[in-house]
């Protein structure tokens, strides 16, 4: 069913992020995808929630995928090396006719058991021994009160597949997918995770050789062969081991012109410089739109050139991203500010705090 | 004496009715393969003397001259081909090393033309270089790992120290070409054309002329075995320093510029007296290890307080992705690689011909084992040897270089032939001599356009291809070898390479 090969796609993102940390259920934004059905073609889709598990809310919350389970002995004893599992258990579905030949879903609550390595580390490792050696299994999500739900299927069937609605979290994030040339498998699907940071797509990579064998340099293996997935390692790189604050993670993703770099002043010049010159391989080319969550908080960002869509839009407290401005207004149908996102640029929400933008780089257009 | 049995390798063909024995072809040739006959008013040639240099033919007012190879008609053997006989021969009547110049021209495979480059269609598109910023900017110097950055809202200060840079607007530099090995005018071609596009010239081993040291922030001087015009001046000039230990031409073989060569400019350039040998040791004679190697390295950075980049040039042979790694760990901000099809000045044909790999397989190796050790980003790669076009150029830095030398295709744009016959001095196209008849030839203002025209058609071509690909800046280029596959090759070439085969997907 795994099939190793990188799958191109066209697609529908959105977000919802409830700024004072309301939890609220996930049907709301399987409403908001549904409004934007036509974008996916039923090969892919997904979610990922934030704060759904504040009953665990100090565990790593391991969403695992197997093929068929008789890798789970193997899986269980990898996970029992560094953790103690304090719960296991199957991920309830709801059977139903739109979702056909699914795999079995586990999800682990692990705390880890004290090693000198740094614990974090300790979990992408896991996370990476397991999806690159252990045929069958793939761990969907990893981080602490949060969750990956995601599968082939219209992403409106996915979350009811999956009961998102029984789940609250202040975040939601949401995929549909639309391969160009490819089946897709379930582990192929957006969103993908690593520890807190699950990251939906909207494009293509033209630069995934090079993001590739960049990551390679820091341990990362990248064995999906899919765009996305070194979006994911690559915000953990940087903003989990390098520190970025997220505000800046445009100037690294989708990096200002070297014209545009030129027109600023000391000592912005020199640091947008250093950043340009040090992170050329972390560089994302071709277009994009992504939407990431993080403990806390969600960012969309969009490529150099602005080739994919990107609204946002804010209502109260509440942060809204998506592809197309309907699929917000479907859930929130008077915005106070609606904003489409320019090239390169960064729109974050965290929680506790009100609007806050990272930088805009829009280059115009000749 | 008796005659010798070197037949000629050209034939000279003169259509007497064109003729006007204006004599121009007389005056050009430095050979002496032309000669006019005031008796009965007649140019005659001399066709053993002829190189095929072609400059008798281009200059001839009424295109009367036509120079072919000649057939020589020896009964065909598929072992000994003209070539191996007339070498023999040569040898037989002299006794001595055979030398040539220019790159080896043997038919080992070109794997630039194994290797074809992708395009977008469809679910990503291709970007149109005329309405959007297509980037080719270059950096090369050791990049950080990451930056210490100390993060706030508006303005995020800096902590790193970035290692010292070069920076070129098109991943293309003017490869180590002495002044000495080619004329004065050649070289202030060659800087001011880095000058005016905006990347590098390297000055080869042959130090540096005073006149072109206020152009030092355009040139890479060496520092070979000869230690030619190495001087405190010499390393304060410079935009950088290159440690010179191998030559893709001539890999562990030293150099010798005869003492005739030796005018009083040069004898200025190289620092030594007038008519002197100027002997370039195989080795250095203080680097017998890797250790070795490295204390030059910090010397030379000490000697530049740490302000500018230095470079290892190496030949690309056998083991190069150890030895690049070596120099890497060694110190070197850059390394070098200079692959069998790179030029020369001088060098036995023997060791041209057959010592050495084709660049494209040493730079796809040496790419992936300083990625496999971790050490990629210390230090930046730069290739030479055989770069023909700007295709080459976008295929090398898809196979993991951070730019390219030439060094060929540069002396082609000012006006080289290919007669590979540089170490005579009698360059007719007055780039490889230092007769001042000869070098008076070449303007260095048109040589210099020449150079900016080349290179400024080669970045307008870069960013077609890097827009037709869906990729507007270099470094999303730079060991993507998913943009390359490969045709007609074995599948242990395409492994060595790094690539995948026409046909496969992702």
């Amino acid at each position: 069913m795994r099939e190793k090969v990188r799958i191109p796609s066209g697609c529908a993102v959105a977000g919802i992020l409830h700024q004072d940390g309301r939890r609220v259920s996930g049907e709301v934004i399987i409403r908001s995808m549904e409004v934007m059905h036509e974008r996916s073609n039923g090969l892919g889709g997904g979610f990922a929630g934030y704060g759904i598990y504040p009953q665990f809310a100090e565990l790593y919350a391991f969403h695992v995928l197997y093929d068929d389970l008789s890798a789970r002995s193997e899986v269980e004893e990898l996970l029992q090396k560094d953790f103690t599992i304090e719960q296991e258990e199957s991920i309830p579905i709801w059977e139903n006719s739109t979702i056909t030949d699914h795999p079995f879903f586990f999800r682990y609550f692990l705390y880890p058991k004290r090693t000198r390595d740094n614990e974090e580390d300790v979990v992408v490792r896991l996370v990476m021994t397991i999806n690159a050696m252990i045929e069958g299994a793939y761990v969907v999500s990893s981080g602490k009160n949060m969750g990956v739900f995601k599968g082939v299927g219209y992403p409106e069937d996915i979350g009811r597949f999956f009961r998102i609605e029984e789940y609250e979290g202040y975040c939601w994030i949401a995929h549909g997918r639309f391969p160009t040339n490819s089946v897709g498998w379930w582990g192929g699907a957006h969103p993908f995770n690593l520890l807190q940071f699950s990251v939906v797509h909207n494009g293509e990579l033209s630069s995934y050789g090079v993001n590739r064998r960049y990551l390679e340099n820091f341990g990362y293996l990248c064995t999906l062969q899919t765009d996305t997935e070194v979006i994911a390692y690559l915000v953990d790189l940087l903003l989990r081991r390098h520190r970025v604050d997220p505000s800046f993670l445009g100037a690294i993703l989708a990096g200002p012109f070297w014209s545009q770099i030129e027109e600023m002043n000391e000592p912005q010049k020199s640091f947008y410089r250093a950043l340009r010159i040090t992170y050329g391989g972390a560089l994302l080319n071709g277009p994009f739109s992504i939407i990431v969550g993080f403990e806390g908080g969600m960012f969309g960002l969009v490529d150099r050139i602005k080739l994919r869509p990107m609204v946002a839009g804010w209502s109260g407290d509440t942060f809204y991203l998506a592809s197309e401005e309907s699929a917000i207004r479907a859930i929130a149908p008077s915005l106070d500010v609606v904003k489409a996102l320019h090239a390169g640029e960064v729109m974050i929400g965290r929680l506790k705090e009100g609007i806050c933008h990272g930088q805009e780089f829009a280059f115009p257009r000749v | 004496m008796a005659k010798s049995l070197l037949f000629p390798e050209f034939k000279i063909e003169r259509d007497a009715e064109r003729c006007i024995s204006c004599q121009v072809c007389v005056r050009q040739c430095a050979n002496e393969v032309h000669s006019y006959d005031p008796e009965d008013d007649t140019v005659y040639s001399a066709e053993e003397h002829c190189v095929g240099c072609q400059r008798c033919v281009t200059l001839c007012p009424t295109g009367a001259l036509e120079i072919r190879k000649r057939e020589i008609g020896f009964r065909p053997n598929a072992n000994w081909d003209v070539a191996s006989i007339r070498n023999l021969y040569k040898q037989a009547e002299t006794g001595g090393v055979l030398l040539t110049g220019m790159g080896c021209d043997k038919p080992y495979p070109i794997y630039w033309d194994h290797l074809l480059l992708n395009a977008s269609q469809v679910t990503n598109p291709s970007i149109d270089p005329l309405r959007e910023p297509i980037e080719i900017r270059t950096f090369l110097g050791k990049k950080e790992p990451f930056l210490e950055v100390a993060w706030s809202e508006e303005f995020a200060g800096l902590k790193t120290r970035l290692a010292p840079q070069l920076e070129l607007s098109i991943p293309v530099l003017f490869s180590a070409m002495s002044y000495g090995s080619i004329s004065y005018n050649a070289f202030r071609s060659l800087v001011e054309a880095a000058k005016e596009i905006g990347t590098f010239c390297n000055s080869g081993e042959g130090g540096l002329h005073p006149g072109f040291y206020p152009l030092g922030d355009w040139i890479i001087v060496q520092v070979a075995s000869g230690r030619f015009g190495v001087t405190p001046e010499y390393l304060e000039v410079a935009a950088a320093v290159e440690i010179k230990i191998g030559q893709g031409a001539k890999p562990g073989i030293g150099g010798h510029l005869p003492g005739e060569k030796v005018s009083p400019e040069i004898s200025r350039t190289r620092r030594i007296p007038v008519g002197s040998d100027a002997i370039s040791p195989a080795p250095h004679h203080d680097i017998y290890s890797i250790e070795d190697l490295e204390r030059l390295v910090f010397a030379l950075k000490e000697a530049t307080r740490y302000e500018k980049p230095i470079s290892v040039k190496i030949a690309a042979v056998h083991n190069v992705a150890a030895i690049a790694s070596g120099a890497v760990r060694a110190g070197a901000d850059i390394v070098a690689i200079d692959g069998i099809r790179g030029g020369t000045g001088a060098a036995p044909q023997v060791i041209r011909d057959n010592v050495g790999i084709p660049i494209e397989l040493a730079l796809a190796q040496v790419d992936e084992r300083l990625r496999k050790e971790g050490i990629r980003h210390r230090a930046s790669i730069v290739i030479a040897g055989g770069i023909r076009s700007s295709s080459d150029v976008v295929k090398a830095i898809a196979l993991g270089a951070d730019a390219v030398y030439i060094g060929t295709s540069a002396l082609l744009a000012l006006g080289c032939h290919l007669c590979q016959k540089c170490y005579t001095g009698k360059c007719n196209w007055g780039i490889a001599t230092q007769d001042p008849y000869l070098t008076k030839r070449l303007n260095p203002q048109m040589g210099k356009r020449r150079l900016v025209n080349l290179l400024r058609a080669w970045s307008l071509e870069i960013k077609e291809i890097l827009g037709g690909m869906g990729i507007n800046a270099i470094e999303s280029l730079r060991g993507n070898r998913e943009q390359l596959r490969a045709v007609g090759l074995t599948k242990e070439e395409a492994q060595v390479l790094g690539v995948k085969m026409a046909g496969e997907g992702w």
